[in-house]
């Protein structure tokens, strides 16, 4: 164990989700307008997961009128209200970057099956 | 000068977030309690400091003259003695306890410590050198400093021309580092941003002698 592993304790969550590289999510973000605070959702495939500990990130990628949205966030994120595993993706690598080269139907992530 | 210090260990680096949620790097610093074992005064030694030890040794495993050192301060032996300098020691006494609640959060700091050895290093890591091309015809220059001055005048390289030597290792101060958190009874004190040396160095963490930070600027 690291010293600063206990520094890290108070700003692990408990409540995240398992989930993988090609999975689609819903991230409930935190959003501040002013003083007001309300939840947006954002809904993508997770395309890479990385770092470990307080430092891990995943990033999300989805499609918006035609544009490619990417956004990074920490696993342990304070601004996450909460994280829904819509589906799991039946994917072959820990790094999705080829979906980016790909557009319509052939960017989308096969569905597991069990 | 500084009013106050204390002295600490590198534990790491990490991650905090701060109350508007935006991530803040910190490095943990290992605080434990310090203990006066004697003051330097202006009228005795010519300058004023505070001669603290942390930690514990095996009282039998000192020397006869350190033995008798902390014998007379009435403390109990410590890992090693380290001398903080301050502008005046006349409200501390010997055998007072110094802890991470010597600084509040939002204050500014400076820390002190022995930064990591580079070995013998070149102009480019040592002095921030900007090297040569890679292309262009560069022959096995790419690292090179160029000239280091002229020709028949004066027909000498000056004094102090910067060149390849030995790098690092040597005693770094980082100014005004802001403290994020202080907590005294799990012995660690955060302080935003990097702090020189290797993890489990010793630091030395004293307040701000040129900055001041806004809690302070309200409080004059």
């Amino acid at each position: 164990m690291k010293p600063t592993d206990l520094i890290d304790q108070s700003s692990l969550r408990d409540d995240v989700p398992d989930f993988a590289p090609g999975d689609t999510l819903k991230v409930h973000v935190k959003v501040v307008e002013g003083n007001k605070e309300r939840v947006q959702v954002f809904q993508g495939v997770v395309i890479r997961r990385q770092g470990g500990g307080l430092q891990e990130t995943f990033t999300v990628r989805k499609v918006s009128y035609g544009v490619g949205v990417e956004r990074t966030f920490p696993v342990h994120s304070p601004i996450i209200d909460r994280i829904e595993v819509a589906t799991r993706g039946d994917v072959r690598r820990a790094k999705l970057y080829y979906l980016r080269d790909r557009v319509g139907k052939a960017a989308k992530v096969k569905e597991k099956r069990d | 000068m500084a009013k106050k210090a204390i002295v600490g260990e590198k534990l790491g680096m990490t991650q905090v977030w701060d109350d508007d949620n935006v991530v803040v790097p910190v490095t943990v610093l290992g605080v434990s309690p310090a203990r006066v074992v004697q003051l330097r005064t202006p009228e005795r030694d010519g300058y004023s400091a505070l001669q603290v030890t942390y930690g514990s040794r095996d009282a039998r495993k000192l020397t006869k003259p350190l033995a008798g050192h902390y014998a007379a301060a009435g403390v109990d032996p410590g890992v090693r003695l380290v001398e903080l300098r301050l502008e005046d020691v006349g409200e501390y006494q010997v055998g007072q306890e110094l802890d991470a609640a010597t600084f509040g959060p939002g204050e500014l700091v400076d820390v002190t410590a022995i930064s990591k050895g580079k070995g013998f290093a070149g102009v480019m890591k040592r002095h921030g050198f900007a090297g040569q091309g890679a292309s262009h015809g560069a022959h096995r220059v790419h690292r090179m400093p160029g000239s280091i001055g002229q020709c028949a005048t004066p027909a000498r390289v000056f004094k102090g021309v910067r060149m390849a030597g030995r790098t690092g290792a040597s005693q770094v101060t980082t100014l005004n580092l802001r403290v994020v958190q202080a907590d005294p009874e799990a012995g660690v004190l955060l302080v935003r941003g990097a702090v020189p040396g290797p993890r489990g160095g010793l630091v030395l963490v004293r307040d701000a002698v040129k900055g001041r930070s806004a809690a302070q600027e309200g409080a004059a």
